[in-house]
């Protein structure tokens, strides 16, 4: 009777002792659980914090640029055609900026992409292996250059020479600015369109050689067409590169705010509105500062989405 | 024969094809070995051992620039050390834990987006963000360069977290261990070459960047230690150059930085390579 009972009562301890040895183990992994939780959360929060970034980037942009605009009006700050910040009675209008923008990054596009995309067709089909690999540390080069360097080779050689080629008063001007553009966006071209071209399948170019094109006429007959959404994208980035550029502009440009109407003008950029003035700038004109900011920050978010729709094309 | 059986047409196509594809490929090397020269010729002559190891003095008229070379040192030193672990957890997370195609999506839209925007806008916004809040000093600088280089050091940590077999993860899986632990000693020390291929970049990016220090980490040539240095404002290589050829018209000096990071960008360039083809050799045995 008593061995039954203590058996019964030992069972039951061991039942009890089980029980617990289940919970501890339950309440262990609970705790790695939680801790793979956090690690989880962690690793969110980070990934998160690009994504916070361009928030904070846009709405500052926004907040900051929108007074401005409201106090001198949409239209009279987009399409006013004379700046004077300093003025008396100053005046903001920013067309000739945007133009300026337009106008020197369409010029660099004009001499850039031809050049650039040549090249990038020489150097991905016909170059030799030693030729390439040469060529493509160039280009690498030339796209690590910083921009005050191109700035200051464009000060003191392409000014000059414009200066004494065309015979005008100051080679600080618009086409110094679409030079310099020029070459600084042939890199990012030439890498691009390389990557696109080489990315061509070969058995398109093997039938083109089959039915008798010859090597160039398949290159750019099929190879190019084949690349060309890759090769959108290489201009469109161009584009970004060069609305985007301020420092090598600024020393080239001559930064007075000039409507573009000559090649041979000294004129501003967006980028160098902004910079050129924020120094001293306080009030109203610091303000529409922020605004033309804001306004070159639109011209790169629509490059941007371009180029994801190109980029986009060139996966599928 | 096979050019006596074209078309006139089409021979002349082929001529000027060609033709044009020289022409540029030419004025491409031209151009970059012109660059190079030019900068070399003119600005290595001018780096004295003087200009290297002094600070700008008024007294003796004369121009240093260890200033702005310990500026860069310390600046790149503070960018690397935020962004890392900020970029390399993002990568992380888009390539380990993600399973929520919208939210990577996302993410990745992010990353590109902030890859194309201009320096002068980051500039702009970092001096709204931190120079507004805790002054105009290398911090705020490097506080920008930290947004402006998670892109980089997030796609190349990417790039080479694809690269690690899902074998070993579901090897490290089967003997039993959690995420945080495959992630811990499997994934992270695959990763280690994307990171130094990153940093490399991303130096190189610090290196030449000046539109978006002029505003956040000002121009002063103080000579500082690393602290004091961070708290107060100061020239990089790159603004100093800015500075010393717009403003002063000090080309000698500007020309001798301007080699200085013609060589230091030569040789960043010639580290990025060496160390992807290291890596790739390793990854093929």
């Amino acid at each position: 009777m008593i061995t039954q009972q203590s058996r019964k009562i030992e069972q039951i301890h061991q039942d009890i002792r089980a029980e617990h040895k289940t919970h501890v183990e339950w309440k262990r992994r609970n705790r790695t659980q939680t801790i793979e939780y956090m690690i989880h959360g962690i690793f969110l929060l980070l990934g998160l914090i690009t994504v916070g970034c361009v928030l904070l980037i846009t709405v500052y942009l926004i907040i900051s640029g929108i007074p401005a605009i409201r106090q001198i009006g949409l239209l009279d700050f987009l399409f006013g055609k004379e700046w004077a910040s300093t003025a008396s009675e100053p005046k903001y209008g920013i067309l000739p900026f945007i133009l300026t923008s337009v106008y020197g990054t369409a010029g660099a596009i004009l001499i850039g992409v031809p050049v650039g995309f040549m090249t990038a067709v020489y150097l991905s089909k016909l170059a030799s292996i030693k030729v390439k690999s040469v060529m493509q540390s160039a280009v690498s080069l030339l796209a690590g250059i910083p921009s005050v360097v191109y700035g200051l080779v464009g000060m003191l050689v392409l000014v000059p020479g414009i200066r004494k080629i065309f015979n005008v008063p100051d080679g600080a001007s618009l086409l110094a600015s679409i030079i310099v553009l020029a070459i600084m966006i042939l890199p990012s071209i030439i890498k691009m369109s390389i990557t696109a071209l080489d990315a061509v399948p070969k058995e398109y170019e093997d039938a083109s050689l089959a039915l008798g094109a010859t090597p160039i006429e398949t290159y750019f007959k099929v190879s190019v067409p084949a690349a060309k959404s890759g090769i959108a994208a290489a201009v469109v980035l161009g584009v970004g590169r060069a609305i985007g550029e301020a420092m090598a502009v600024m020393m080239v440009a001559g930064n007075v705010p000039n409507m573009p109407n000559s090649l041979f003008q000294s004129v501003r950029f967006l980028t160098t509105a902004v910079s050129s003035e924020m120094s001293y700038s306080s009030g109203l004109q610091r303000q529409a500062l922020f605004s033309i900011a804001l306004v070159l920050f639109m011209f790169i978010m629509l490059t941007n989405a371009m180029l994801n729709f190109f980029l986009k094309r060139e996966k599928e | 024969m096979l050019s006596q059986t074209l078309s006139k047409k089409r021979k002349n196509y082929e001529v000027l094809m060609k033709v044009l594809m020289l022409l540029s490929a030419g004025l491409t090397a031209a151009l970059t070995l012109f660059l190079v020269i030019y900068v070399l010729v003119q600005g290595i002559p001018n780096i004295t051992w003087e200009l290297l190891s002094t600070k700008p003095s008024y007294l003796t008229e004369k121009i240093g620039i260890l200033p702005n070379i310990l500026n860069t040192v310390y600046i790149i030193l503070a960018t690397l050390l935020l962004v890392l672990p900020i970029g390399v957890g993002a990568a992380i997370y888009l390539t380990e834990y993600a399973s929520n195609k919208k939210v990577v999506s996302i993410i990745e839209y992010a990353a590109e987006t902030l890859s194309g925007i201009p320096s002068i806008i980051y500039g702009l916004v970092g001096m709204l963000l931190f120079s507004n809040n805790i002054g105009t000093c290398l911090l705020s600088g490097a506080l920008t360069l930290v947004i402006m280089n998670l892109p980089t050091i997030m796609r190349t940590t990417q790039e080479s977290l694809k690269t690690v077999p899902q074998s070993y993860r579901e090897g490290a899986f089967g003997l039993g261990a959690g995420k945080w632990r495959v992630v811990r000693t499997v994934v992270l020390p695959g990763c280690v070459d994307g990171v130094i291929t990153g940093c490399i970049l991303s130096v190189g990016r610090i290196l030449g960047e000046s539109a978006a220090l002029l505003f956040t980490a000002g121009f002063a040539h103080a000579l500082n230690g690393v602290i004091d240095g961070l708290a107060t404002p100061g020239a990089t290589l790159t603004v100093a150059l800015y500075v010393y050829a717009k403003e002063q018209g000090e080309f000698g000096v500007a020309f001798a930085i301007a080699a200085i990071l013609m060589i230091l960008t030569a040789l960043i360039n010639f580290a990025a390579t060496f160390v992807q083809k290291q890596f790739a050799k390793r990854r093929s045995l």
